[in-house]
């Protein structure tokens, strides 16, 4: 099936996976595939793709700009100190600050102060860091670990596949936040960058799953059954082959899969079983802020939309690439 | 068939073992010493004491020999006894799972009551607007956490306008209304994302359903759209409707979780979380297993009824 409206792109796709087979071209010459740059990927989404990825943009630079903020620039950027309690006693000055918590919005604090009077706008982007970090570590051990044993045993097939799929059924068939819980309580420092270690292991398992069915599927077309026959090694044709058309159909599943994971962060952080206070996480925020629920319902709100923007943004654009991901492969 | 089941059922009891044997070996690492668990800190300790309790506790032993014999207990329907509160293990899954299994079962029922109309609708207005607007409503609902969502209605529906108490619960023999009341956020929390699912499942099956040949018969008959919709094409489009809302009921027991500690509902999630807190060993192994047995029990009953009612199934 190709795209009526877009002929250009169809005959791109149709190049690209040509030359997927043969000696990579030289990158310029006549022929050469042609892989859409960001902004002309950008161009081809509808609005609402457009703005759910312009908030990802956002939260993302948000988060390294407050990142950087603390670990580059020792606070140096404007931005408040996430930790700081604005009503608190100021050794430097012998005084008291003047802020007050629940303080509603203003100049200097964008979205108000929370309960202990912190500057909300920076706990939110410090917040987002959490958020980041958690998607893209799920995101690099379940592509790094799950995609390639997924991949692996899709093409392999045989006794190695029905092994690796009854422990990974095995693992699924855990409730997934019951087994996080069980496996958190082992620990009593829990660091950024344990929760991140964990919630990437407990993404492993879907991972594999969505990469084996998808190399099942490629390990199926023409292409490789024509590599098979010419005699190319196996090797080469997992590598060359196979695992360049499971990657773009892992990676929309990333995005998915980090809208999960954020959720699930927040669920821990709002147990109060992700990182430790005073390092604020959205579902942190959230907890704390229930305490003055009828105060100060704003501070309940802010980390709230955030996460639920970003999940909604993140399942948006996921789907798009998944389906974009599809049209491709369905080009062949 | 009599072999599929049977391979079913060879598969089901080896997931079980498999289930057991990793929550117990997790638990068995659990950082803290069991034995502060058992003795109060006012009372004396000596070694001997310790290795006492140690011994009566089978710690003693490898944990392999530990696995055996605890293994032996649940087939027998014994889960052990809680540490700190000496209660039996199985005694307290029988009083919390009521609980936590009401709300499973009402969120459920609650989106699927409202799923149906939505993904019918949808189905028959598909690419109109009423198709737009339920797909978008929905991709909103599935990207709200059911944790936000409690906080929201608590806010809403239980102080500004307090109809529905939180924090509180009277079970169903205190009276049904009561109880109700008690369980409408909790189950409105839960159903919200399950409804998002069924609805676009059910929309995606019925669309379908409805370019199969049987169903331009019944028009050329000149049958009502809502008696065909509802009478001919629900059915054949809501297998995995079915499926899903099964496999949820096992997934929803560990799901309340965070929606039974936001409403202080005495359900399994919030004992398991008590007993994380405290170390407590026994009962976190025994509710772990036991959920996860549910969850492997009804994901093989699913599958099994997925069978019976399709026979294209039973082939594959």
């Amino acid at each position: 099936m190709t795209d009526l409206r877009n002929p250009q792109t169809a005959t791109t796709d149709d190049i690209e996976i040509v030359a997927g087979t043969s000696p990579a071209p030289v990158a310029g010459s006549p022929g050469a595939p042609r892989r859409a740059g960001p902004l002309e990927i950008f161009g081809s989404m509808p609005i609402t793709i457009k703005l759910a990825t312009l908030w990802l943009l956002f939260v993302v630079l948000g988060a390294i700009y407050a990142k950087l903020d603390v670990s580059v620039f020792g606070g140096a950027l404007p931005l408040q100190d996430p930790a700081l309690q604005n009503n608190g006693f100021d050794a430097a000055t012998g005084e008291f600050r003047n802020g007050e918590p629940n303080e509603p919005m203003s100049a200097d604090h964008f979205l108000g102060t929370d309960v202990l009077a912190r500057d909300t706008f920076s706990r939110v982007l410090h917040g987002a860091w959490v958020s980041l970090s958690v998607s893209i570590s799920s995101a690099l051990i379940g592509v790094g670990i799950g995609g390639l044993l997924g991949s692996l045993v899709g093409f392999l097939r045989g006794r190695v596949e029905t092994l690796t799929m009854a422990a990974i059924d095995t693992i699924l068939a855990f409730p997934a936040l019951v087994l996080l819980l069980a496996v958190i309580s082992l620990f009593e420092v829990r660091s950024l960058l344990l929760i991140c270690a964990l919630i990437g292991f407990l993404s492993i398992p879907t991972y594999t799953r969505v990469a084996r069915a998808t190399s099942l599927a490629v390990s199926n077309r023409e292409f490789v059954l024509a590599a098979e026959a010419i005699g190319t090694k196996p090797r080469k044709i997992l590598l060359r082959e196979i695992l360049p058309n499971v990657l773009p159909v892992l990676m929309a599943y990333a995005l998915v899969a980090a809208a999960v994971v954020i959720v699930v962060e927040g669920a821990l952080a709002f147990l109060g079983l992700s990182v430790p206070p005073p390092t604020s996480s959205w579902g942190t925020m959230i907890n704390e802020a229930r305490r003055d629920i009828k105060e100060n319902f704003f501070q309940v709100v802010v980390p709230s939309m955030a996460m639920i923007f970003t999940v909604l943004s993140l399942n948006q654009v996921g789907d798009w690439f998944q389906r974009r991901a599809a049209h491709r492969s369905s080009a062949l | 068939m009599a072999k599929i089941l049977a391979l079913r059922l060879v598969r089901l009891i080896a997931t079980m073992l498999a289930v057991s044997f990793l929550t117990f070996i997790m638990v068995a690492f659990l950082p803290g010493d069991p034995v502060n668990a058992v003795l109060p800190i006012t009372e004396e300790r000596t070694p001997e004491i310790e290795a006492a309790v140690r011994a009566e506790l089978n710690l003693d032993k490898p944990v392999i020999t530990r696995y055996v014999m605890w293994l032996g207990d649940v087939l027998q329907g014994d889960l052990g006894k809680s540490f700190v509160t000496d209660q039996p293990v199985a005694e307290t899954i029988k009083d919390r799972l009521p609980v936590t299994a009401q709300l499973a079962v009402m969120s459920i029922g609650l989106a699927l009551l409202l799923a149906i109309p939505i993904g019918v609708l949808g189905a028959y207005k598909q690419g109109k607007a009423p198709d737009q607007i339920s797909s978008a409503g929905v991709q909103v609902a599935l990207a709200v956490p059911n944790f936000v969502l409690a906080v929201f209605l608590i806010r809403f529906f239980s102080i500004d306008i307090p109809i529905f108490p939180a924090g509180s619960w009277n079970r169903i023999s205190d009276g049904i209304g009561p109880n109700l009341r008690n369980a409408f956020l909790p189950t409105c929390a839960l159903a919200l994302s399950q409804m998002a699912v069924f609805s676009r499942l059910l929309r995606s099956d019925m669309v379908n359903t409805l370019r199969e040949d049987f169903v331009t018969s019944a028009r050329a008959k000149g049958l009502s759209d809502r008696y065909i919709l509802f009478r001919h094409a629900l059915r054949p489009s809501s297998l995995s409707l079915v499926t899903i809302a099964g496999i949820n009921i096992g997934a929803l027991l560990g799901g309340t979780v965070i929606v039974e500690q936001i409403f202080s509902l005495p359900g399994l999630g919030r004992r398991l979380i008590a007993a994380i807190g405290v170390g407590d060993i026994m009962v976190i192994q025994g509710i772990t297993v036991f959920i996860a047995f549910a969850y492997v029990v009804i994901n093989t009953a699913v599958d099994l009824f997925y069978m019976v009612v399709d026979p294209r199934i039973r082939r594959g």
